[in-house]
């Protein structure tokens, strides 16, 4: 074998590693070293180290094991570089180094459970609910997903200099409040489980709702939020993991039947179903059926379950709103809101007409509730459009435009306004 | 990703400090600064001297004009330029907090402006140092 090819191969294979377990292996250091910025250099350097040493002496039998390791030393080599310029640091030093046998002696001990613990835990300190929501979001992408500040900046349609402010700042209240770097205990799971699964459905709107003329510099948010989402299904047994997973699988199944070329949006009424990713809506359906299977049934499987029952209707005419409106039921006491309550409201109004369905969001509009939401009165809208009562049809429309933000939702209700007057 | 960090110093900060004492700093400055680059963030810089050794040129009526100066009116002046080579601006700010210059006066990190070198290739064929 020549050389070259050989030194080839293994550059491919620490690409690979680096891939596939970085985070993974920068999640044990950060245990191992108790410091972020610590642990990230370290894991870059003991990349860099493998590079030149398997070249030279060959893969190591247990190359993660050997990645950890050479990490933690590189971070030990590193503090006592520090000490001459920062006394503080000399505390640390001795503890790591106080704790070297026991710890080599334990690498080669270190097994799959192992990694993935660490990662639960630098998931659960990144979404942690002492941080502010967006600085979630921030670290989750950057620390988790391995997204530098620019990238994320990108997405978020924002500058570098704000990401890495909030970045910087997280990681000042993770040390200086010492959120602890561990997987919450069974009674505390339920509440810190819904702040992860909240950042990472967040992550996922985000990218799903991005108008189109900016998404192709866009990161693809959704990809990566179902990539966290994945992740964490595989390493957590949870039903709702498994229901977020499948509710972002079957949103993103339809991504390209939603927006039409010039970046509109399409009801999925009118969305072409061929277009469709059959894939992705067996996945999901697949891990919702699991869910449902196993009893234990939470808000995000029954709005997975909701977008099943669309997604398996070969056409719109097919769907069985007598099931969606059914979920809905679930849905609204599991979890009482007026979105909830309005989603039911057209559910009902597309199984028994818009007359009942118009009697529901008078009467949550009447309540005040939604008086600001703009869908609420798109909604409305919609049922006098239905029952033929163009004037007041169009009135409505006009109150849900003068709410709306978004440009493609905006387009969409003017053309139904326009739809009104002609 | 490459970074210009502009480092500003107080003079002040160095005028209350024995030669001895400066002499410490710059030490620990140059241990920290070849650490830098043996990790291959360091990519290139350059220490200034203070403001008054040198001159402003600026047009005037059609004509170059030679000022002394620049005169600023705070005590904080550019002292020196690190180029530095990062991941991202997160990354460029950890091993910049760590520079003892920081104690000395406020770091300014700077993204390059990557797309005049490419530009200035473009153009000329040459590759700009440090670009």
């Amino acid at each position: 074998m020549s050389t070259t090819a050989h030194s080839g191969d293994i550059k491919d294979l620490v690409d690979d590693l680096y891939r596939r377990e970085g985070r993974r292996i920068f999640a044990t250091l950060v245990r191992l070293v108790g410091d972020f910025e610590l642990a990230e250099e370290a894991m870059q350097e003991a990349f860099s180290a493998a590079l030149e040493s398997w070249q030279k002496d060959g893969v190591p039998k247990n190359p993660r094991a050997w990645l950890v390791s050479t990490g933690r030393f590189k971070a030990i080599d590193s503090i006592r570089r520090r000490i001459r310029f920062d006394k503080k640091v000399a505390v640390m030093a001795q503890e790591l180094e106080a704790s070297y046998e026991s710890f080599e002696e334990n690498i080669e001990g270190y097994d799959d459970e192992t990694f993935n613990d660490d990662l639960l835990r630098l998931v659960f300190t990144c979404c942690h609910p002492a941080l502010a929501s967006d600085a979630r979001v921030a670290l989750t992408l950057r620390e988790i997903c391995g997204l530098t500040t620019e990238e994320i900046a990108s997405a978020f349609l924002t500058s570098a200099g704000t990401i890495a402010q909030r970045i910087v700042s997280a990681k000042a209240k993770i040390r200086d409040t010492r959120i602890p770097y561990i997987v919450p205990s069974k009674d505390d799971l339920p509440e810190r489980l819904d702040s992860v699964l909240a950042v990472i459905y967040l992550v996922f709107n985000e990218g799903y709702s991005a108008s189109s003329g900016a998404e192709a510099v866009r990161v693809d948010l959704s990809s990566k939020a179902i990539h966290l989402g994945r992740m964490l299904n595989e390493i957590l047994k949870d039903p709702e993991v498994s229901g977020l997973l499948a509710l972002m699988l079957l949103h993103e199944s339809r991504r390209e039947a939603r927006v039409d070329s010039a970046g509109d949006l399409i009801l999925l009424e009118d969305q072409d179903r061929s277009l469709w990713k059959r894939e992705l809506i067996e996945e999901g359906s697949a891990l919702v059926e699991a869910v449902y299977a196993g009893g234990e049934i939470g808000v995000y499987s029954i709005q997975a379950a909701i977008s099943a029952v669309h997604a398996r209707a070969k056409t719109a005419a097919d769907t069985e709103w007598g099931s969606i409106v059914a979920l809905y039921d679930l849905l609204l006491r599991a979890q009482p809101s007026s979105v909830v309550a309005l989603n039911r409201a057209v559910a009902i109004s597309m199984r028994d007409g818009p007359e009942s369905g118009l009697d529901l969001i008078e009467e949550l509009l009447s309540s005040g509730e939604l008086s600001e939401y703009h869908l609420s009165h798109a909604a409305r809208a919609d049922m006098l459009r239905r029952l033929g009562k163009r004037e007041e049809a169009a009135a409505a429309y006009k109150e849900a435009l003068t709410l709306a933000r978004q440009e493609p939702e905006r387009r969409f209700l003017e053309r139904r306004l326009k739809e009104m007057s002609e | 990703m490459r970074f210009i960090c502009l480092g500003y110093a107080d003079t002040e900060n160095f005028e209350k400090l024995s030669p001895e004492a400066v002499g410490a700093f710059m030490d620990k400055c140059f241990a920290y600064d070849k650490e830098l680059f043996e990790s291959g963030h360091f990519v290139g810089g350059q220490a200034l001297m203070f403001a008054e050794h040198g001159v402003s040129l600026s047009v005037k009526g059609g004509e170059v004009s030679v000022t002394d100066g620049p005169f600023v009116e705070t005590k904080e002046q550019l002292g020196g330029i690190l180029i530095l080579e990062a991941r991202d601006l997160n990354h460029a700010i950890t091993l910049m907090s760590k520079h003892p210059g920081v104690k000395m006066g406020r770091f300014e990190i700077r993204p390059a402006n990557l797309e005049v070198g490419k530009l200035f290739k473009e153009k000329t064929g040459m590759e700009m140092p440090w670009s």
